[in-house]
């Protein structure tokens, strides 16, 4: 049994942890939400799971939790819209406000406040599928592979889990890409794809600040795509990553850099890619991280040598004292 | 305990050093970081295993049991319509009365009063069998199990139509088997085809095990064998020494009240028929059957102790008791003009709003099978449908070889009237607005290098989980 994380009083403490909601990664956020909930309740704390529906506002306004935790990942949980109805409510709740969150939910935008913080960035373009119709594809494509360059990666701009991601090596590839990502969204990012060193960087605010918890690397036999993020085998995970000292400390400030600049909040990911030379390249973030069993941010929690069940807890309090 | 999310096997928290391994994995401790794959067994699992993968399609689903969607994609029968407190007294009744036998474990061949009525049950479908034929499973899932464990070694083939029910493509896929597929037309699979494929099967010194077949009101495809065909298939087996695996879940469920005789009853011997009371009773007690010559029985219930023990007792006397004091086959008789009733809101709702696509018109049984205009891809559409709040399956999931991305499937047995129609409403504005996605990107002609590189991975688990609506 994992001990509580302080002797502090808490048994008091009702959270509601949202998760579910109507995205494409519901699947994600319902398993999310089960594993904060059981480790939040190992340390006495009176927890809730609730989905987004027409019950919610009334059932969070009946309960009055001293906190919420929203575990949506994707559309309504990420973009900011549910975190609008808890400032709303007037409910202090954990992770980053509404604004800050459609920013960050934005991986264009995200990028471009990242970039202007310091830290590279891939070369992109955004595009809206209209233009496609508007211009012509073919002429559009040639522009982006000319631009660009091979190989390129193709995701949606908003959207998580690496859902409708495709990496391209061949400029033929690229109309398929561009369709995968559109089943998700209709805002394409076409990112020039750098060899490196994949890795995550999970944050926790503490007293002193955003603080790094230890890089997690990521290895997959092909793409770190859905598949090999949800079923266990296919990738393989080194906490910490196995990076050189001062390369360590550079992704740790590149991504607490990056979290500043975004204004988030409490916790989130940083997804970086190392290049071969040490340089951090910024390529997205998480203000809801995935919480699942084969997840970046609990293994990074596991690395750094505590506990899930005292983070999760610490984090709730910190949210609870957040106004 | 320890958080769940550490990398230790639950099932095994006494294997101390793989445990401490993986801890020391997740923890970085040592000089040179182990990585871990968050399953420290990765290495073990069977070969059979391997294709045990949720896919990212798998993951839509999850969005679809919400009542904004509506759900043309799951298979559960509606069960309002059940006299829910007749069968709750006779319930209560049989535990206060049998409990004690009820409850206790039962004969791995199943009850003898409950193997007696499906004799009566299956007489309607012109199967006369012997209630020492009868072998009762948990649900005809298990029978289809069965009959693959004690006849297929990895390697040897299964011949199923093309399409063919998903959980059979992943009870062979368990054992190993290779599927090969031979396709079916609005009568059913085509006899003369099926001859060529046992054949070219039989020169490539393949062998072939059991030719798998859903005769009536097909899932997918919504078609029956027709009464002309039946004959001919059994005979075409007979001859290629091919044991016919029948599966008739849906046989008392045509539209007009027809029903054609079971393969079964052309070769006896030939056969192994499978029935089950999930479609047209309750799927929840999970009773269903096979009939097979008396060899493979025997072997079938050694198969079926070893697997299980025996079926439920519980849930099979509840049936007999059922099937004695209720009028059932009133009740199935009631569920025909309901799902016709679906089905006709389904067809009228494809012609109103997907004239461009064709589909089955099924006389019986859940499914619609629905060929997309050309060039759509079912499988890549379906994001784009959940996000306009509509569900269904791709056709990839119905072949063993990754093809079927031109079709998809439409349940109508769950969701109204109201709602198939107003899924389908949904569903045309998707395919609407994926065709002119096709038009932009060139990817709506067959020969397309972008369609060339189209292919769904058999490996993967494509279908929805038993319990979507």
């Amino acid at each position: 049994m994992t001990p509580p994380s302080s002797s502090r009083t808490s048994n008091d403490l009702r959270v509601v942890v949202l998760a579910g909601g109507l995205s494409h990664e519901r699947d994600v956020s319902v398993r999310s939400g089960r594993r904060v909930a059981d480790a939040l309740r190992s340390t006495g704390v009176d927890v809730v799971v609730h989905d987004v529906d027409a019950d919610l506002v009334p059932t969070l306004q009946e309960l009055r939790p001293d906190v919420v935790w929203p575990l949506l990942h994707g559309a309504t949980g990420e973009d900011g819209s549910v975190r609008e109805i808890l400032e709303l409510l007037r409910l202090p709740y954990v992770g980053t406000g509404p604004r800050s969150s459609r920013v960050a939910w934005n991986k264009e935008i995200a990028k471009g406040v990242v970039a202007a913080a310091g830290i590279a960035t891939p070369d992109s373009v955004t595009l809206q599928q209209d233009l496609f119709r508007e211009l012509g594809a073919g002429s559009v494509m040639d522009a982006i592979v000319d631009r660009i360059g091979v190989p390129l990666v193709v995701k949606p701009s908003r959207g998580g889990s690496a859902l409708g991601v495709s990496i391209v090596d061949r400029p033929g590839d690229l109309a398929r890409a561009l369709v995968a990502s559109y089943a998700y969204g209709d805002t394409a990012l076409v990112e020039r794809a750098i060899v490196g060193t994949e890795v995550a960087v999970s944050i926790v605010e503490t007293e002193a600040g955003p603080t790094a918890l230890p890089a997690v690397e990521i290895v997959t036999d092909g793409p770190y795509d859905y598949d090999a993020r949800y079923n266990p085998g296919r990738s393989q995970y080194f906490a910490p990553a196995r990076l050189d000292g001062d390369v360590t400390e550079r992704v740790a400030t590149a991504a607490v850099t990056a979290f500043r600049a975004l204004g988030l909040r409490h916790l989130g990911r940083v997804d970086l890619i190392v290049d071969d030379d040490g340089v951090p390249h910024f390529l997205e973030t998480n203000v809801a991280p995935g919480m699942t069993e084969t997840s970046l941010f609990p293994q990074a929690v596991l690395a750094s040598g505590t506990t899930l069940a005292g983070v999760y807890r610490d984090v709730v309090e910190r949210a609870a004292r957040t106004v | 305990m320890t958080e769940n999310l550490s990398p230790q096997p639950a099932t095994s928290p006494t294997t101390a050093s793989a445990a401490a391994a993986a801890r020391a994995a997740a923890a970085g401790s040592g000089a040179a970081p182990a990585g871990t794959r968050l399953d420290p067994w990765f290495g073990s699992y069977a070969d059979r295993a391997h294709g045990m993968r949720a896919s990212e399609i798998r993951a839509l689903f999850a969005v679809a049991n919400r009542p904004e969607v509506v759900s043309l994609a799951g298979g559960m029968p509606y069960l309002k319509g059940l006299p829910l407190d007749t069968i709750a007294a006779s319930v209560a009744e049989l535990v206060a009365t049998r409990g004690a036998t009820a409850l206790q474990y039962g004969s791995g061949q199943g009850d003898e009063t409950l193997r007696e009525q499906i004799i009566e049950v299956m007489r309607l479908e012109g199967v006369a069998a012997h209630p020492d034929d009868v072998v009762v499973t948990t649900g005809s899932q298990q029978a289809l199990d069965l009959v693959t464990r004690i006849f297929v070694d990895p390697g040897d083939v299964v011949v199923a139509e093309a399409p063919s029910y998903v959980g059979a493509l992943g009870v062979f896929r368990s054992y190993q088997a290779e599927v090969v597929h031979s396709p079916i037309d609005e009568h059913g699979i085509v006899p003369e085809i099926l001859e060529e494929t046992l054949t070219r099967l039989e020169t490539a010194g393949k062998t072939v095990k059991l030719l798998y077949l859903i005769p009536n009101f097909h899932n997918p495809g919504g078609v029956s064998i027709s009464l002309e065909r039946r004959p001919r298939i059994v005979e075409i087996a007979q001859r290629h020494g091919v044991l016919v695996l029948e599966d008739n879940p849906y046989g008392l469920l045509g539209f007009d009240g027809e029903t054609l005789p079971a393969l079964q009853s052309y070769h006896p011997d030939g056969v192994v028929y499978l029935g089950s009371f999930s479609k047209t009773f309750a799927p929840g007690y999970r009773v269903g059957w096979a009939v097979a010559p008396h060899a493979v029985r025997e072997k079938l219930v050694l198969a079926s102790e070893a697997a299980i023990l025996c079926p439920s007792n519980a849930s099979q006397m509840a049936i007999s008791t059922y099937l004695a004091t209720c009028d059932w086959q009133g009740q199935v008789k009631q569920f025909r003009e309901l799902y016709r009733e679906r089905r006709d809101a389904m067809v009228g709702a494809l012609a109103e709003h997907l004239p461009s696509a064709s589909w089955t018109v099924p006389a019986g049984g859940f499914y619609t099978w629905v060929r997309l205009p050309e060039g759509l891809d079912a499988k890549a559409m379906l994001p784009r449908a959940v996000t306009a709040r509509v569900a269904y399956v791709p056709g990839t999931a119905f072949y063993a070889d990754g093809s079927g991305a031109d079709h998809m499937r439409l349940s109508f047995c769950y969701p109204t009237p109201e709602q198939i129609r107003e899924g389908v409403r949904r569903l045309a504005g998707v395919v609407s607005n994926e065709l002119d996605l096709a038009t932009i990107f060139g990817t709506g002609t067959a020969d397309s290098p972008a369609s060339q590189s189209r292919r769904s991975s058999p490996e993967d688990v494509e279908a929805p989980g038993p319990d979507l609506a």
